[in-house]
């Protein structure tokens, strides 16, 4: 299992590779630059600025500099917040969508998948359409869409009571104003892990030796849990993989919403902004994170299913 | 009293393109000890009969009439009683060894959770008692085996493990369910051998459901035909080989090869298909393929009628005479 | 007597046959299996009525969607009188008629982008799965590598980078959603390829190219069906995402993104500038959702 984990983080070097390249010289050719904002800067001072950042050599040079950089482990200045690092930015932000995402995919988990094995349980019951009609709702119901009305509802409908909670402001991550962009931010995901357990669990119970263990007269309860969880949790592992990666480097969405110091938020502002270093920065640890947790995925698999050779 | 009595069991599975009728008014009935045989095409409604009788039909399935083990009725049972006798007294062996076994569990817990379950005993002394039956069973290296996943067994091995698993509690009743279909035929033959012994050495009660002639010979006592989800024709083996009355039973005998007879390149076939469930053929279920219609068969259903010494068919007409 | 007949004998053939034995085509079934899905049918009925309003009713209305009314220069209610029976945006503009307009352009967006991934899933996954070996490998290889990469990013970065523009944004999202679309049509393809029919044409000397456009597409078009009815909507999010951001399409043009963005900033003096576009945005969502549910139920049942 060791030499598979070396080969697959060995092959992943290629592939970060490759997406750095990309975006490096998407981002360089594109038309614009980080400088030409609103007002415009006087030529010598732009000069000044590019010849700063190194934006004035050759753009295979800047290539190798950056690569050389980065294998330091530096991720350069950024472009706009001029006193930070990229480094530094990152540090910060990762903190605080790290912190949001575990606690929406701790809730996320312990709500979704349970809920997903009920409905499954009892196919086509009141539990189960309850079930599979939130789950889309939760689908279907952009983020965008359910964060604004959670506001309405939470932060402006119930001010000046004990059940309001506070939207649009951090306060350096105290609880109360952690809840509401953590549950916005779990919501999908538990509809998702419903949804796909509900499916998976389904699946499960039709297979031929979930029949063997219920003729052998073991408990429903039982069979359930020794002999079709396993097997219905490889999807819900599938999804939560990258799923997890996903909610460790932040919602663009609702940190921008609840204007949340996260890094997805960064990503947004640093696009916008055309801050090259923020945005490869960004790229490439929610890169790495996603290949990382797909590699932790395959594992996962060969605990589950014993037929799954780590090759 | 006999272990297993069938009185009048109809299965109905309420489907989306309608009702299906998988087993109409069967009654059956088999002794301590005995092999009852179960002969018919997929669809014959063969497995559903004792599904229902294990309570392990599909959510949509719903069966009526009655199935009395060792004289208590289990149809209309909740999950409880079924599961007191399931794998106790009464167990199954399914026809894909491949996928009946759960994958992801090594073997000897496999067997081991059905003593737990059913004798309360310890872990250890469970793991003694799988080996005990592997060894039973024959299967080679049997210690080894116990710490194995399924998908490191072969066909025939699985299946031995699945029988196995059945005899855990020395029941009464096992119902085996194609049990050599997915095998070689070597393998097939050696699996009919020890369910051939589990039945004389220890007078358990076996259910042989099969599309297969020769392994009806080869085990069973008795045996019944089904078709459509009747039963056409029932009696003692030997009597039905020799002699069978129903023309669908003449059928299928035609058509399995014998090497003992001259002509044997010769093979007939039952013409025309097996009939759709939801739209049964009025009359006898069999007329649309039947070589000796009659008029009467279009519109009149023949019941089971006793022909001889434990012998029955259902069908107006006299073969023999035709 | 040897124990065992069954291999060899014609009972065998005849068990095979009894699956054909329903005359009725796999599309007649299917049909028939969706007309009794009660949601899928009211769903497919509710996204005719929504596009043929989004497509058809702004030509009716009183105001347009980049129409300003001079005389009511802000958030104004609905009412009959001044035609606009939604009400207008904080600039005057008539609500009604721009969800509207939005819903045309994020459906457009919409269908086009799935169009654009049906494109290239379509073919990367029949010619993988066709020519099998080596290509297989490549192309699936290519598809696993892209499944482990943030594409969302690289949309993000392309609209920022060349513009806002409506081409480049359908491009660019089918580009990113055809991964699925290759891998389920290979799985097709690979079962349908060792099949009876399709040696039967290569027996008599169908072209690689022609049996794939004759045999294997045709084959595959009930699940390709069945994604694309699921590809939509997750288009239609993505559009939204990407307007909600802001770097979606730019004005006067408009989307349901981009209206429940202008709509959130409002939210707390006009909600309706919300909920309206919200709303429909949703129930098309959801209806795509039900509706393709509904046509895999159809085309396969076992998987109910």
């Amino acid at each position: 299992m060791l030499s598979f984990v070396a080969r697959r983080l060995l092959i992943a070097i290629p592939t970060l590779w490759a997406i750095i390249t990309v975006c490096f010289f998407l981002m360089r050719l594109a038309p614009g630059g980080p400088f030409d904002g609103e007002a415009p800067v006087p030529p010598e001072i732009l000069a000044n600025l590019r010849a700063a950042y190194n934006l004035d050599q050759p753009i295979g040079l800047q290539y190798l500099n950056y690569m050389a950089d980065l294998l330091r482990g530096d991720f350069g200045p950024s472009f706009k917040y001029k006193d930070f690092t990229v480094n530094e930015l990152i540090a910060q932000g990762f903190v605080v969508s790290a912190q949001n995402g575990l606690s929406a995919i701790i809730l996320a988990i312990i709500i979704g998948i349970p809920f997903g094995i009920l409905a499954a349980l009892r196919q086509n019951s009141v539990v189960d359409y309850t079930v599979s009609g939130l789950s889309m709702t939760g689908i279907v119901v952009p983020g965008f869409v359910m964060a604004p009305i959670l506001i309405l509802i939470f932060a402006i409908g119930l001010k000046d009571t004990p059940f309001q909670l506070p939207a649009g402001t951090w306060e350096g991550g105290a609880l109360k104003h952690r809840i509401l962009p953590v549950f916005c931010l779990s919501l999908i995901y538990i509809a998702y892990l419903a949804r796909i357990t509900r499916a998976s669990m389904i699946e499960a119970l039709r297979q031929n030796y979930v029949l063997t263990a219920r003729a052998k007269g073991l408990p429903f309860r039982q069979v359930v849990m020794r002999h079709a969880l396993k097997t219905a949790m490889m999807p819900v592992v599938t999804f939560l993989g990258p799923g997890i990666a996903f909610l460790l480097t932040g919602s663009m969405v609702f940190e921008t919403i609840f204007q949340l110091p996260g890094i997805g938020r960064y990503f947004v502002q640093g696009a916008l902004n055309r801050d090259y270093t923020l945005v490869m920065g960004v790229t490439i640890l929610s890169a790495s994170l996603i290949i990382l947790m797909n590699i932790v995925v395959d594992v996962v698999y060969g605990l589950l299913d014993p037929r799954v050779r780590y090759e | 009293m006999s272990i297993l009595d069938i009185r009048n069991l109809n299965v109905r599975f309420a489907t989306q393109d309608g009702e299906v009728s998988a087993v109409n008014d069967v009654s059956l009935s088999l002794e301590r000890g005995e092999c009852l045989g179960i002969v018919g095409e997929s669809g014959s409604g063969k497995s559903q009969t004792f599904m229902a009788g294990m309570g392990l039909l599909a959510a949509n399935g719903r069966p009526t009439g009655k199935v009395l083990f060792d004289g208590k009725n289990l149809i209309g049972a909740d999950e409880d009683t079924f599961n007191a006798v399931r794998g106790d007294r009464m167990s199954m062996i399914f026809q894909d060894p491949m996928t009946s076994l759960t994958p992801h569990m090594r073997v000897g817990r496999q067997l081991g959770e059905v003593l737990i379950r059913h004798r309360g005993v310890s872990e250890a002394e469970a793991r003694a008692q799988s080996l005990t039956m592997l060894k039973r069973v024959q299967i080679p290296e049997a210690e080894r085996r116990l710490d194995m996943y399924p998908h490191e067994l072969s066909g025939g091995l699985r299946q031995r493990v699945m029988i196995a698993m059945a005899l855990m509690c020395s029941p009464e009743l096992i119902i085996a369910d194609e049990p050599t279909t997915a095998l070689d035929v070597t393998v097939q033959a050696q699996i009919l051998d020890i369910l051939r012994d589990v039945k004389e050495r220890l007078n358990t009660a076996v259910i042989l459901i099969t599309h297969d002639l020769g392994v009806i010979a080869g085990l069973a006592d008795r045996v019944a035909v089904m078709y459509a989800g009747r039963i056409v024709e029932v009696g003692d083996v030997r009597s039905i080989f020799a002699d069978p009355r129903h023309p669908y039973t003449r059928g299928l005998l035609a058509c399995t090869p014998r090497l003992d007879e001259a002509g044997a390149g010769l093979m007939t076939t039952i013409s025309g298909q097996p009939p759709n469930l939801q739209r049964l053929p009025s009359g006898c279920s069999f007329h649309p393929r039947c070589a000796h219609v009659t008029d009467r068969c279009k519109t009149e259903r023949p019941l089971l009628e006793v022909v001889g010494p434990s012998r029955a068919k259902a069908c107006f007409v006299d073969v023999k005479a035709a | 007597m040897t124990s065992s007949t069954n291999l060899t004998s014609p009972h065998g053939a005849a068990l095979a046959a009894t699956e054909d034995i329903q005359g009725r085509s796999l599309w007649q079934d299917a049909l028939r299996r969706l007309l009794a899905n009660r949601a899928a049918l009211a769903s497919l009925v509710v996204l005719v009525v929504i596009a043929l309003a989004c497509f058809i009713l702004p030509s009716f209305l009183p105001w347009t969607y980049e129409q300003i009314d001079w005389d009511r220069m802000e958030a104004n209610p609905p009412s009959i009188e001044t035609g606009h029976y939604l009400g207008t945006d904080t600039l005057g503009r008539d609500l009604l008629a721009r969800v509207l307009f939005g819903g045309q352009v994020s459906m457009t967006v919409g269908i086009l982008a799935t169009f654009v991934a049906l494109l290239i899933g379509v073919s990367v996954g029949a010619v993988a799965g066709f020519l099998g070996g080596r290509v297989d490998q490549l192309l699936m290889r290519f598809v696993d590598l892209m499944y482990t990469i943030p594409l969302t990013f690289f949309v993000i970065i392309l609209m920022v980078l060349f513009g806002r523009n409506f081409i480049l944004m359908f491009l660019a999202i089918g580009c990113i959603e055809w991964l699925t679309m290759a891998r389920i049509v290979r799985g097709q393809t690979l079962t349908l390829k060792n099949k009876e029919f399709i040696e039967a044409a290569r027996a008599s000397g169908g072209s690689t190219l022609s049996i794939i456009a004759r045999h294997i597409v045709p084959n595959v078009l009930g699940v390709v069906i069945v994604y694309v009815t699921l590809t939509i909507p997750q288009v239609i999010l993505i559009e939204s995402f990407l307007s909600f951001l802001g770097l979606g399409i730019q004005e006067p043009m408009t989307s349901w993104g981009m209206l429940i963005s202008e709509g959130a900033a409002e939210m707390e003096t006009t909600p309706r500038a919300l909920l309206v576009p919200a709303l429909l945005m949703t129930t098309t969502l959801f209806c795509f959702n039900f509706l393709g549910d509904g046509l895999r139920d159809a085309l396969d049942p076992k998987d109910r």
